[in-house]
């Protein structure tokens, strides 16, 4: 195979590393991963002329070349605690490096019927869990990043909710770095939730230093008829870490999704999520918000496929942007000709506070149904000159007024957070970032 | 209270005021009359410190001290209110949060111990009883979503928590019903005090059947032309402006065209 140089290092890590990756006696997984792999080999990484490329600067992921992680867990729980002031989550998962870590996890008295372990685990022990499932609607033929991944995979959660399966308390997903300089971590998450099943997982990535890292993950749903599942997931990396996501989400009958990515941290940070409601009456709550500074860019991809009729989807993205950096969205909906009665609403609003931040927007609908409902909204502006003079007239002082405007902007998602912790822990983020130790106590 | 000498202000490279000379003293309540754009609601803005509307020339002060040199939330510490004609809507921000922070970001220029959630939520409910609001608009966001005469009362709310010196009302009138306007003119004449002033800012006469001023004081092109006691207001209303046009423009003829 003829490749770029750093494609030819994937290539020669792969061979090198493939009898070590878990499951590597399992046929259909040895094919779909040396498929994947080809498939990198063919095209590479997505070039800077390929739709949800050409608008950007291009990932720094593309011109350099990071090891695989190593395994060792040099993490202990007094390292972590500190980053994890609102984890009181009775079950948690945690991932160090890409690896599963035991004895910072804890999976003790699940309910019947729901399984949460170690992906690289039941890759080796129980495969035929997964087969029907990994790979099924991430696919190989997206862009590179996900032909690496599954070439690759590893490790990361795999969480069954089995048939009528209500969790009431939320799985804490936790991806901790440290001393990852120049490594990836090629993340793999499945989750499966069976029909009339219930749950919410919460995903945090952290770094434990400044090193500069790559985590490409890619989390799988599929959620079945009437299944109902909450997914938050936070990114609050170093400065310096790189990060790339592919949330692929498959939605059956009835069933209900609801996501909020919120993103902080990280020089370079991508989510792609795919929405496929593939069946009647199939709800899914995208919400997202980003707030950006010094150099960083934050990017949300967005595509929902409605391919069915009665379906729902709502999308409300905010972005709020510093400094030089840049926040973009770009939402692609995608209404079949069968998918009558369709209700999509789709917005993103950004708030620049500063000449030299950007927000990029780009909504795009596409419909082939004639009984359908489909709104979007995208807005980009600085703070309300208008606004801060009415709070100054008010007594308020000025760094205040601009800090509760930056607040407000972001309150809506915030208040669509229904999980306290999350939303205590993203209320503190955000009054350090923004109210500079302003009160925010008594805001709502 | 508030001295005004010779006020000039513009709005970009142009002229809105054009020599404002106005004396308003503790206890005093003044409205200020005229037609559409001459200048009533600048005069608001550039007293409440707007930074659109620059001062040129003249001199302006409140309590003996340049107001000009007060950014908007000094001058609202020193006490001085503005009630603004379009009250701003600001989603997020609860109608409590906002009260809560002025107040206590006021009470403490003062040298007065901040009010604690307690004290100041009776102390709120007091109050939206004197101008009949409803419970929930506190904990609904900022004007967002409240009718035209909401957002008015709004105004008058914050009016009567604040306790200012000096108040201003911009067209705080305009567009209320008679069961409103009663309101807003009860909670105004509640206020009243020898220690507080009021400037009362309004297109029509009705307001003063309620709130009786001291003075009356008519705007024409961006200068006060004539000035009078209450009956001024009634003539105006009987009258209309034409005839003050022209006594000033031959006043100002007779004045050698200054």
């Amino acid at each position: 195979m003829i490749g770029t140089e750093i494609q030819n290092g994937y290539y020669q890590d792969y061979r090198r590393f493939e009898n070590t990756l878990p499951g590597r006696k399992v046929p259909w997984l040895a094919r779909l991963r040396s498929e994947a792999m080809e498939r990198f080999m063919a095209h590479g990484f997505p070039s800077s002329h390929e739709e949800g490329w050409k608008y950007i600067d291009q990932p720094p992921v593309k011109r350099r070349r990071f090891q695989l992680a190593q395994a060792e867990c040099p993490v202990s729980e007094d390292d972590l605690m500190p980053y994890l002031p609102d984890d009181h989550a009775r079950w948690r998962v945690v991932l160090v490096n890409g690896r599963f870590a035991p004895l910072l996890s804890r999976l003790e008295g699940l309910p019947a019927g729901v399984t949460v372990a170690s992906l690289a685990t039941t890759l080796e022990h129980e495969p035929a869990m997964l087969e029907p499932y990994l790979g099924r609607y991430a696919g190989i033929n997206g862009h590179g990043f996900g032909a690496l991944n599954t070439a690759f995979m590893n490790d990361g959660a795999y969480i069954r909710l089995g048939p009528g399966a209500i969790v009431r308390e939320p799985v804490h997903l936790v991806y901790v770095a440290s001393g990852a300089r120049d490594s990836v971590a090629h993340v793999r998450n499945l989750v499966v939730a069976d029909e009339n099943s219930q749950g919410t997982l919460v995903e945090t990535y952290l770094s434990l230093d400044e090193e500069s890292y790559f985590t490409n993950v890619i989390t799988e749903v599929i959620s079945a008829q009437n299944a109902h599942l909450v997914h938050y997931k936070l990114e609050q990396e170093s400065a310096r870490a790189l990060h790339m996501a592919g949330i692929h989400i498959h939605q059956g009958r009835d069933s209900h999704y609801t996501a909020c990515n919120v993103a902080s941290g990280g020089q370079w940070v991508r989510n792609d999520l795919n929405v496929v409601l593939d069946a009647e009456g199939g709800n899914c709550t995208l919400n997202g918000l980003y707030f950006t500074a010094a150099h960083q860019q934050v990017e949300h991809h967005t595509r929902i496929d409605h391919r069915a009729g009665h379906g729902t989807s709502r999308q409300l993205y905010k972005g709020v942007m510093d400094d030089h950096s840049r926040g973009i969205f770009s939402g692609r909906l995608v209404v079949h000709p069968n998918a009558q009665k369709s209700d999509a609403r789709q917005t993103n609003n950004n708030l620049l506070l500063s000449e030299d931040a950007e927000a990029i927007s780009k909504p795009q609908l596409e419909i082939y149904a004639d009984d359908v409902k489909c709104a979007h909204g995208s807005t980009v502006g600085y703070l309300d000159e208008e606004a801060l003079f009415y709070l100054r007239s008010r007594a308020i002082d000025e760094d205040h007024a601009r800090s509760l405007l930056v607040y407000a902007f972001a309150s809506d998602i915030l208040q669509q957070i229904t999980l306290m912790p999350v939303r205590a822990n993203l209320e503190r983020r955000l009054a350090n970032r923004f109210l500079k130790g302003c009160a925010i106590g008594g805001l709502k | 209270m508030l001295s005004i000498t010779d006020l000039h202000v513009a709005i970009g490279d142009k002229p809105i005021l054009t020599g404002i000379d106005l004396e308003v003293k503790a206890g005093e309540v003044h409205a200020i009359m005229g037609p559409n754009g001459s200048g009533k609601s600048t005069l608001a803005y550039a007293l409440a410190g707007h930074e659109h509307y620059k001062v040129t020339s003249g001199t302006t002060l409140y309590q003996g001290r340049d107001l000009t040199r007060l950014n908007p939330e000094e001058r609202a510490r020193e006490g001085l209110f503005l009630a603004f004609q379009y009250p701003i809507e600001i989603p997020g921000v609860s109608n409590i949060y906002l009260l809560k922070a002025a107040l206590n970001a006021i009470r403490k220029h003062r040298g007065q111990a901040e009010l604690d959630a307690m004290d100041f939520l009776s102390l709120v409910k007091e109050k939206m009883e004197w101008v009949s609001m409803e419970e929930d608009l506190l904990y609904r966001s900022v004007n967002e979503g409240f009718s035209g005469g909401e957002k008015k009362l709004n105004e008058v709310l914050q009016l009567t928590v604040l306790e200012p010196r000096l108040a201003i009302l911009d067209e705080t009138d305009s567009g209320l019903d008679i069961d409103a306007l009663k309101v807003v003119a009860e909670a105004v004449n509640r206020l009243r005090s020898p220690e507080r002033a009021f400037l009362i800012v309004t297109h029509y006469q009705r307001l003063l059947d309620y709130i009786i001023p001291d003075y009356v004081h008519v705007m024409i092109h961006g200068r006060i032309v004539k000035s009078g006691d209450s009956t001024l207001a009634l003539e105006l209303e009987k009258r209309g402006y034409a005839w003050i046009e022209q006594e000033a423009a031959r006043g100002a003829k007779a004045g050698g065209g200054t």
